[in-house]
């Protein structure tokens, strides 16, 4: 058993109105002071539960119903609420994902600082104010000194994740519980966070517990890794060995499906199978004549785009501007310029992914794209012909069909109040696309095949599917339009990995098949690398660099692209590749 | 503020003929026509608004059309026992409310808890003369403790008539009071409360209880004090809503103040005294918002810095 | 059909917490009962207290039937002009109940509509009608509705006052409501607006107007209805507050605040009936409509069980 921590057999159990939910179950798990394990699995896995039960927090009505938690030799589930809550802090601490919403925003770093230090020892105020000075400098924030007085809101999102990082560490814990908590950070501050619990983990001999649901992460710093799926163990071990070489089923499933950087794959092995999104008789359901041969028929009949000459899309010095409200008067705040001069094409069949970590400004070149904004100087051509910008785009605009766009989050995706029927059928009423009542009940059907869902959700609604599922309706109803052109914006960047790798391949059918073209936006290189042809890089509303994929990710030439590609925790090192 | 003055005015100028309210039914046409050309009904429309407005800020109200007096001076003389009234219910509210609220979010249940809930659930749906009612028929018919309508002893300092020196005058105050803070408790402890909750549930709650902090620390220092922001906006609508209600409790109560004023010249259609009514009114409001600002400023450093830094 | 009924009992979060609350299903038999009770009080009555043939003003005072002098003709009694103070009570629950539904439904329609528009729009339309809204809501509802009826009584000749006092009332107690919907439909609209499903919805070029109504309004009831019952309740105390002032409904249809007011003159006198009894039929009907929504905010936020 472990020295640190040693979890043997915990199971923990929630009741609910449907009956006894397991969340966790028979886990087994161990811990060495410095060391740093790592609990990865997808949503619903029941990583945070572990951590919550560790910690003793698990919110009601959740119990631990069987097995133990032993730290430092003492058993805790046992423990009174006081005394468990002496440990905490002064052995175990927690920290969570996002900076944000951690820190009391009222109150300065200084006051939180003090307050956590003071709580645990019998420092005063001024010992324990330099002890907290000195705590942020160990974490890397600069002006240590001067910053004390400020207030959470005043620093930056990587900046207050190591303030976070301090307040946990103040109280010289022997174990410290990270909840995802990198997943809220941009690429190159997520490095240095890493890089950070790496160091402390080895000065200071503080084991960590690191929960996440990115391998990319788990491949960077951790020293071993159990693997949870649905709250039981599949598989653990040394990190090396787990990854590099898995021993079970769901872990090799997992470690396929993870996008590679290095290069590009047809499709993804999707060795595990897909779990059956309705019960079986439904799944036998089917409408008259409907089929996913009937689905390809039909959209391929509105696919009149030949080879031409010329890129589908093609866009020239776009420039965007937002200005933000004044206060107090009317009239023009400050200026945000969100886009500047960018020019791009896309040619016919082809994919050109948009590579941009948050605030480059690519969603708002999606919606310059489909009219939802209005650029404030450039052009884009269509086709060959230019396009309205913004609200000078009339409603009824043929590009209005011809333009669709897959969106990033499953969970708004879809209008929850109205049946997928609905949701799938609104563009073809609206487009007339078919005769009648029966054809656009037969073309829902067909698609919904077509994208792997039964025809029988068609009666469903939203909520009664999981994100996956959703993405796959919501890419139905951008097909259903029979577009053109397809801009999808970060689509998979809410899903597991296991579905992300469903979708993506799901896409590369589809584009195959129809001959789509795509502008793929995604800030994850790794999904950017199997999707595109074409790519290009965004920066603070700048093109960075504009190349074909290959070249790109062999040799990037600008030096914003390489930092890039640097900073994003592959797995090569581990495989050896 | 501009806004109020306008409706105010439009009160004023349109609404009735003020002459014919004024003089009666048998004054003749021409002296009706020379009243009118006196009180400048007669000028365009825009040089009567400057008018209307120059008088408010000089503090010359004009006339009430039923009692023929000064209007600046009947406010006055009912102004003191409005404040006094108001003042005395919105402390009861808070003093009560505040703490019964943060009790309530902590304990989710237990005899105590529910029944503060219950009791404040009746508490909102008891309209303020009902409860006003209820304690004239018990503290004053049945057990004949506390006097039951007017003001009871004042002492006059200036032209300010106050109750609080006497006892008698202060137990004349207790009733109406209670009577109108009642309602006012009950919203302060309910929002007290979802707040609480919510702040609660927060992750920097979660992580100071991570963290080890105390849980006394954590329930005021950091989760009371979050969930003032929202608590004080509130309060600040809240003295509004005394004011409003005056009107009941001194209509229940015969209590002379500035809502009994108002009442009567509705029911009278007394339209300059509701137009200065409804300016005063509003000038309140302006203050009370302009310090509930001030005071967001003082408590959330976010607000503080935003506005340094435009 | 068991296993329909069982599967929705489970899924419908509503019907379930429903059925599991019984102060809930307490609440709402009240409330049904005493909306049954005033909308049908013409047939259930005794007596029609409106017909002014129907009372005799030698019948007045008579206490409740089981006190001695009581008459089992009046089972609670009768007011100062003879009137069987029962019917007088099932009438003046549902004139109560009837202005109440009226304002409240006047100022959700009002609220709502500008509410979904100044979020949807933003802008200009979204300054002017908050900036209503702000001055309006710096007053207080009561201080509206006496306002807008005081100003009204002004302008309309003296001859149509009764018969358009009813819809005086509803158009003031509706008039100080309307800002809340106003205001939440606003903030839900906002939210709602930046979502995916409506993005989508403006790509392909729908009409907002469509928008507004087929995407984005069913997924803002939620709080609305909440809002809706909390402002039944309010409407409800304001109309029984006028009427009590004495500027509410006319005279000769009493309310239960007008009865109340009755009642509060011969408290002294110890004919406690009058005043008793209609405000404990006001506190019960006001506390099962506060109950009920209640209950829609619990539903609508689960942290609150």
């Amino acid at each position: 058993m472990g020295a640190l921590l040693g979890v043997t057999d915990l199971t923990v159990h929630y009741p609910t109105r449907f009956g006894i939910f397991t969340a966790i179950d028979g886990i087994n798990l161990s811990l060495e002071p410095g060391q740093i394990h790592g609990l990865v699995g997808e949503s619903g896995a029941g990583k945070s539960t572990i951590g919550a039960a560790i910690i003793g927090l698990i919110p009601s009505p959740g119990y631990i119903s069987r097995g133990d938690i032993k730290l430092l030799g003492q058993s805790l589930p046992g423990l009174s609420q006081k005394a468990y809550h002496k440990l905490r802090g002064a052995k175990i601490s927690m920290i969570f994902q996002d900076p944000q919403t951690s820190l009391n925003p009222l109150l300065t770093i200084e006051d939180q600082l003090v307050e956590t230090i003071r709580q645990h020892s019998d420092d005063n105020y001024q010992k324990a104010r330099d002890k907290a000075v000195a705590l942020l400098e160990e974490t890397g924030i600069e002006n240590a000194e001067s910053r004390m007085g400020e207030y959470p809101h005043q620093f930056s999102g990587g900046m207050r994740q190591r303030v976070v990082i301090a307040l946990a560490l103040c109280t010289d814990p022997d174990l410290i519980i990270a909840d995802e908590p990198t997943t809220a950070l941009d690429v190159a501050i997520q490095a240095q966070i890493l890089d950070l619990i790496r160091r402390l983990a080895h000065d200071r001999g503080v084991g960590f517990l690191l929960i996440t649901h990115d391998i990319g992460v788990i491949a960077e710093i951790t020293d071993s890794v159990s693997v949870l799926r649905g709250g039981k163990l599949m598989e653990e071990g040394k990190t090396a060995q787990v990854l590099g070489h898995p021993r079970h089923d769901y872990t090799k499933a997992l470690m396929a499906a993870v996008p590679r950087l290095e290069e590009k794959l047809d499709r993804f092995a999707n060795i595990l199978g897909d779990e059956p999104s309705l019960p079986t008789p439904e799944l036998l359901w089917k409408v008259d004549g409907a089929s996913d041969q009937f689905a390809t028929e039909w959209l391929l009949q509105g696919n009149r785009h030949t080879a031409s000459e010329g890129p589908v899309l093609s866009v020239r010095d776009l420039d965007v501007t937002f200005y933000t409200d004044r206060q107090f008067s009317l009239g023009k705040g400050n200026a945000v310029r969100a886009l500047q001069g960018i020019s791009l094409d896309v040619h016919p069949g082809q994919v050109l992914g948009v590579i941009g970590e948050s605030g480059s400004g690519k969603s708002t070149l999606a919606k310059a794209i489909v009219g939802l904004v209005r650029p404030s100087a450039g052009r884009i051509e269509f086709n060959g012909s230019e396009l309205p910008l913004g609200r000078e785009r009339a409603r009824t605009h043929p590009s209005r069909r011809k333009i669709q766009m897959v969106f990033q989050d499953p969970y708004s995706s879809l209008n929850n109040r109205r049946k997928i029927e609905d949701i799938i059928g609104e563009p073809i009423r609206f487009f007339d696309l078919a005769r009648d009542k029966r054809e656009q009940r037969r073309i829902v059907a067909s698609v919904l095949d077509l994208v792997g869902m039964p025809q029988r959700a068609m009666l469903k609604f939203p909520h009664q599917f999981s994100g996956g599922q959703r993405q796959r309706i919501a890419i139905a109803r951008a097909l259903v339009a029979r577009p053109e052109f397809l801009i999808c914006d970060e689509p998979t960047s809410a899903l597991d990995v296991s579905i992300q790798a469903q979708i993506l391949n799901l896409l590369k059918d589809l584009q195959a098949q129809f001959g789509l073209s795509i502008l793929f936006i995604s800030h994850n290189l790794a999904v950017v690398r199997q999707m595109s042809d074409q790519v290009v890089v965004l920066k603070s509303g700048r093109l960075m660099e504009s190349d074909n994929s290959d070249d790109f990710f062999a040799r990037p030439s600008d030096a914003y692209s390489r930092r890039l590609l640097a900073e994003t925790p592959s797995l090569d090192l581990l495989l050896g590749t | 503020m501009l806004a109020v003055s306008l409706l105010a005015f439009a009160l004023f100028r349109f609404v009735g003929d003020p002459v014919a309210v004024m003089v009666g039914q048998e004054t003749s046409i021409e002296d009706q026509e020379r009243l009118r050309e006196q009180l400048g009904l007669n000028d365009p429309v825009i040089a009567q608004y400057t008018r209307f407005l120059g008088n408010l800020v000089t503090g010359d109200f004009g006339y009430s059309y039923r009692t023929r007096q000064p209007i600046g001076q009947m406010i006055l003389n009912r102004m003191p026992a409005t404040v006094e009234l108001g003042f005395v219910s919105l402390l009861i509210s808070l003093l009560v409310g505040i703490p019964a609220g943060i009790y309530t979010a902590l304990r989710n249940d237990g005899v105590i808890a529910n029944t503060i809930l219950i009791t404040t659930l009746i508490g909102i749906s008891i309209p303020t003369f009902v409860i006003g009612i209820f304690l004239i028929y018990v503290f004053g018919v049945q057990l004949g403790w506390l006097p039951t309508f007017g003001r009871g002893d004042v002492v006059e300092i200036g032209w300010w008539k106050t109750n609080f020196l006497t006892l008698g005058g202060l137990r004349a105050l207790i009733l109406p009071a209670i009577t109108l803070g009642v309602y006012q408790l009950t919203l302060t402890m309910r929002l007290v409360r979802s707040e609480m909750q919510d702040v609660m549930n927060t992750d920097f709650i979660k992580f100071a209880i991570a963290r080890g902090i105390d849980y006394r620390t954590v329930h005021y220092k950091h989760a009371l004090r979050n969930s003032m922001v929202p608590v004080i906006t509130i309060i600040g609508l809240q003295f509004g809503g005394v004011i409003a209600f005056s009107i009941v409790t001194e209509s229940v109560f015969q209590w002379p103040g500035m809502g009994l004023l108002f009442l009567d010249s509705i029911r009278f259609v007394d339209i300059p005294v509701m137009s200065v009514y409804l300016v005063l009114i509003a000038l309140i409001f302006v203050i009370i918002n302009l310090i509930v600002d001030i005071l967001y400023f003082v408590i959330d450093p976010r607000v503080r810095l935003k506005a340094e830094a435009s | 059909m068991l296993t329909w009924w069982r599967r929705i009992r489970l899924e419908n979060e509503l019907i379930y917490l429903f059925l599991r609350s019984p102060v809930a299903q307490v609440a709402a038999a009240i409330a049904t009962l005493s909306v049954l009770g005033a909308l049908f009080a013409p047939l259930v009555a005794p007596t029609n207290p409106y017909d002014l043939a129907s009372f005799d003003i030698l019948d007045s005072f008579v206490p409740p039937a089981w006190v001695d002098q009581g008459d089992p003709r009046f089972l609670i009694g009768t007011d100062d002009q003879g009137r069987d103070l029962l019917s007088s009570i099932l009438y003046g629950a549902r004139l109560s109940l009837l202005v109440g539904l009226s304002s409240v439904a006047f100022a959700a329609i009002l609220g709502t509509g500008l509410g979904l528009a100044a979020g949807y729009f933003g802008g200009r339309l979204d300054t002017i009608v908050m900036r209503i809204a702000d001055v309006q809501l710096s007053l207080p509802a009561i201080l509206t509705a006496l306002l807008v009826d005081g100003v009204a009584r002004g302008i309309l000749p003296r001859e149509q006052h009764d018969d358009l006092l009813l819809v005086v009332l509803t158009v003031a107690i509706g008039l100080s409501l309307w800002v809340n919907f106003a205001r939440t439909a606003r903030a839900s609209t906002f939210v709602e607006r930046n979502k995916e499903y409506v993005q989508a919805a403006e790509i392909m070029g729908l009409h907002p107007l469509r928008i507004m109504a087929v995407a984005i309004l069913p997924n803002i009831l939620g709080p609305l209805m909440v809002i809706g019952t909390v402002d039944l309740a309010v409407a409800i105390l304001l109309e029984a507050t006028l009427s009590f002032l004495g500027v509410g409904v006319p005279p000769n249809q009493p309310s239960l605040g007008t009865l109340i007011r009755i009642g509060t003159e011969y408290i002294f006198s110890g004919e406690w009936w009058i005043v008793i009894f209609p405000s404990m039929t006001l506190i019960v009907m006001i506390v099962s409509v506060n109950i009920l929504g209640d209950f829609f905010r619990a539903v609508l936020n689960p942290r609150l069980r």
